[in-house]
């Protein structure tokens, strides 16, 4: 049986790339360009070669779905936290990628107060967890977030565990509390793999290449510099909390808020601020990632955001009592949720794949980013043994061998044809959209200001027709 | 496809049921006996009832059940309940505290994961907490029950092996380990680390020689105990406090002839736990457990309300106990077979038959367990015929018939 290998993009690409040519793997594809999603090795043309998120890698690797992985230790520890039995066996370290995580905060906790309530917020909420139980912080809420952590501190989380690097600890205004993890690249294996797969040249030429060259620790991040020391957001009584998106959608939101005669001041920033001004008194504005934005307008940390109906709707399919509500469609990037499969199965819509699910009786893998939807979906869709496979990204890539169903957005629908997929279903339509927290609304002062943003940029919305 | 059950969780059939019942009925009835009222506890609690310093180690809390509620956008987990006494401690310092003194008892299931599949991840236990009494006649009384409970399963030859809470934690102290460490060391002891307390003392010179002996993990008398009380406490006067309040249980224990043996090192419980601790052994295999905490029900807001309590394991007693004595056999069981034309009949005829105190079942084909009795509705005389379990059969006119054979009073 074929040995398959899981390589990481993102922030290992340049140097595992660089450490397989120097081992002569001879890959045809693995570079940060399009089109990436299984190089191919003349060294070793029968390995399955498939390139993930980082993130994906671990999980890949646990369910057995690739034999070998290379990923940094924060992603495994990571589910090892929360899942000690997963299936995997730590095999090499790599000697490169090293980073640490860590706890930070804008001010020390104060010891005396343990009982008040503690919010973390990180990307790895399962270490965040554990971080809380060992440190027993005896009241804590974990805020999973998809990014944007050190944005999080003070006024909407305590603490935030994350990787210390390009000035997100001092930069941002914050200290680091405690380093909690070390990491380098590793490379991983499946347990059973190991066992029953002949996985050992691969094993030797990955580590013949790349080990011996390890480099120094990471350097302690510094505590807050002045430069980076921002003033808190004004949340005074009243005060309403925006949140705009970070990413590619800002050049979209800044110009429909111009049109909305409403400026923006330093966003998108060129220096990273997530703090910028807006000419509304009685408005705070921070930035953080849309998918992040219901759960925080849910338990109050704002009282409006700007996001999709996607997110919002995966939001509600986690939490159907949730006080998030759509209160403006924002008419902007058009895009369908919709169910994917492979043009190889012989079935056209979701009552098809049904069928041909209880006949084919394996469990179906249903990959998606939005890990809710997509549970949602297969609950009420009846799919029988199903399992979801959370994903960060390129989730066509996973269509045949990784997964049999996709609940993806897609604007045209060509990149799904030209991964030879087919839609069977639609969902719904998503578009950018404003939601707002229905007890900020209760608020007299706030409904006030919030029915004036509501106004302006609905008028945008309707100049735009 | 295949339906499996979840890993490490375990079906009971009808036969093991029927144990199960037996044995949580036994100590029901014990505890019952004893002036104890029975509580339940919901499954799922707020996982911050548990994480506050004092009721569970990081050890268990990491094999706590947690997730979000489907409300929990504010990110506050919720728990399957991990443990029996921290829950009835919330609930008597949230709705019980004005009754003072309450005795409270509860037949629950906990849920902990364990990662070899072999170990069970839901695991039932019948426990029993004494709340608003801090004496030694109060521990002497949780023990002499959970004995009780022990003899009325039928079980012989319980062995009770005493630890003191607050003396390990001074002794710990006096093992020259910083805050931090003490804390950890004793989450360890608790976790079941049975040699730690011994293998740290080793290199400890600031541990006088009277208390070495007392860190091992071997079961002692009592007496020796008693013996060491004036030595220790010369040599270690911070000691006493926790030392004499052990030997006043030691000493009521004793009184009632409870045979006991002192294991200080070996404290397996709960971080909770701030007196006695005690464990019960049935043939070198644990079935229950207990201790007192004094401090639970202040830090959960209940005001200075001592406490102790202990639990049996059910899931481990089931496999100890002598099933048919448990589980003694119900009433006689009867089975009717009806034919179309007669069903109303054969109805009436079971109604009649349970008022009576019989098992009655309709046969519906197919296999069925050998009843005690068969009654075949005819809908023509003879009306019924009735045939025990040897094979002989009798002819009854009417139901009155039917039970005039059934209790041997009639017929041939």
């Amino acid at each position: 049986m074929a040995v398959k290998l899981a390589l990481p993009k993102g922030r290992l690409l340049r140097k595992t790339a660089a450490r397989l040519q120097k081992a002569g793997w001879g890959l045809d594809e693995y570079n940060s360009g399009m089109g990436f999603y299984r190089p191919k090795s003349q060294k070793f043309p029968d390995v399955l070669i498939r390139v993930f998120h980082e993130k994906d890698i671990p999980i890949q690797i646990a369910t057995g779905n690739y034999d070998l992985g290379i990923c940094c230790l924060d992603w495994v520890e990571e589910l090892l936290v929360k899942y000690p039995s997963s299936d995997i066996v730590k095999v090499a370290d790599l000697g490169y990628g090293e980073g640490s995580l860590y706890t930070a905060a804008v001010s020390p906790p104060d010891a005396s107060a343990n009982g008040a309530p503690v919010r973390i917020a990180s990307e790895y909420p399962n270490l965040a967890e554990a971080y809380a139980l060992r440190r027993r912080l005896s009241r804590f809420s974990v805020f999973p977030v998809w990014g944007a952590a050190e944005a999080y501190p003070p006024e909407n989380a305590e603490m935030v565990l994350l990787p210390a690097g390009e000035g997100n600890i001092g930069g941002a205004g914050l200290r680091p509390l405690e380093r909690v993890l070390d990491y380098r690249a590793w490379l991983i294996a499946n347990r059973a793999s190991r066992e029953a797969k002949n996985i050992d040249r691969i094993v030797t030429s990955l580590c013949g290449a790349i080990s011996g060259e390890k480099t120094a620790a990471p350097a302690e991040p510094s505590s807050a510099s002045p430069a980076g020391r921002r003033p808190p957001l004004k949340t005074a009584a009243g005060a309403v909390r925006l949140a705009l998106p970070d990413g590619h959608q800002q050049q979209q939101t800044v110009n429909l808020f111009n049109r909305a005669g409403i400026r923006l001041d330093d966003y998108p920033s060129a220096t990273g601020n997530r703090r910028p001004g807006i000419d509304i008194k009685g408005v705070a504005v921070k930035v953080i990632r849309p998918q992040d934005m219901p759960l925080q307008v849910a338990n109050g940390n704002f009282d409006l955001a700007v996001t999709g109906r996607d997110w919002l709707t995966d939001h509600k399919s986690q939490f159907p009592g949730s006080p998030v509500s759509e209160v403006l469609d924002l008419k902007l990037r058009r895009v369908r949720l919709v169910a994917v499969v492979s043009r190889e199965v012989p079935a056209d819509d979701v009552a098809g794949l049904s069928r041909y699910i209880a006949a084919r009786g394996e469990t179906l893998r249903v990959a998606s980013e939005y890990v809710n939807l997509a549970d949602k979906y297969a609950r009420d869709n009846h799919l029988g043994h199903y399992r979801v496979i959370p994903t960060w990204g390129a989730t066509e890539g996973f269509l045949p061998e990784d997964a049999d169903l996709l609940i993806e957005n897609t604007e045209t629908g060509r990149t799904i044809a030209r991964h030879n997929l087919k839609i069977i279903d639609t969902l719904f339509a998503s578009t950018a959209c404003l939601i707002g927290n229905d007890g900020a609304l209760a608020d007299a002062v706030k409904k006030k200001r919030i029915g004036l943003i509501i106004n302006k940029l609905k008028a945008a919305v309707e100049g735009d027709r | 496809m295949k339906v499996q059950r979840s890993k490490g969780m375990r079906d009971l059939s009808p036969e093991e049921m029927q144990v199960f019942r037996g044995v949580e009925a036994i100590c029901r009835r014990c505890f019952t006996e004893w002036g104890y009222r029975e509580v339940r506890t919901p499954t799922i609690e707020y996982l911050h009832l548990f994480t506050s310093a004092g009721t569970l180690t990081p050890g268990r809390l990491g094999k706590v059940y947690s997730f979000l509620d489907w409300d929990g956008w504010s990110g506050e987990r919720v728990v399957l309940r991990p443990d029996g006494t921290i829950p009835v401690a919330r609930l008597y310092a949230e709705s019980l505290r004005d009754r003072g003194l309450a005795r409270l008892f509860y037949a629950a299931n906990i849920f902990i994961f364990e990662e070899s599949p072999e170990r069970p991840r839901e695991r039932w236990q019948c426990g029993v907490e004494l709340i608003g009494a801090g004496s030694a006649v109060a521990d002497a009384e949780l023990v002499a029950l959970s004995l009780e409970a022990l003899k009325k399963l039928g079980l012989k030859d319980p062995e009770v092996r005493l630890s003191h809470a607050g003396l390990v934690r001074a002794l710990l102290e006096k093992l020259g380990l910083s805050p931090e460490e003490q804390h950890r060391t004793f989450d360890r002891i608790l976790d079941g680390d049975a040699g730690l307390l011994a293998e740290i003392s080793k290199d400890s010179p600031g541990l006088g020689e009277a208390i070495r002996p007392l860190l091992g993990t071997k079961g002692r008398p009592p007496g020796f105990l008693r013996d060491q009380r004036d030595i220790i406490a010369r040599e270690m006067p911070d000691l006493a406090p926790c030392l004499d309040d052990f030997l006043a249980t030691v000493a009521v224990l004793d009184e009632l002839g409870c045979a006991c043996k002192i294991d200080i090192a070996s404290g397996t419980g709960f971080e909770y736990y701030t007196g006695l601790i005690f464990q019960l052994y049935i043939g070198g295999e644990k079935v229950g457990g207990g201790g007192r905490y004094d401090a639970l029900i202040p830090a959960m807001g209940g005001g200075d309300v001592p406490a102790a309590g202990f639990a049996l394991y059910t899931d481990g007693l089931m496999k100890l106990v002598d099933a048919a004595a448990v589980a003694p056999a119900g009433a006689a069981s009867v089975l009717v077979r009806l034919k179309s034309g007669v069903i109303k009949d054969a109805f009436m005829l079971g109604d009649v038959l349970r008022e009576k105190g019989y098992t009655v079942a309709l046969d519906m084909g197919g296999k069925s367990r050998g009843a005690d009795w068969t009654i075949e509705v005819r809908g023509k005389t003879p009306a019924f015929v009735v045939t025990n379990k040897s094979g002989s059969r009798q002819d009854a006119p009417d139901v009155a018939g039917v039970i005039k054979i059934l209790e041997g009073k009639g017929g041939r």
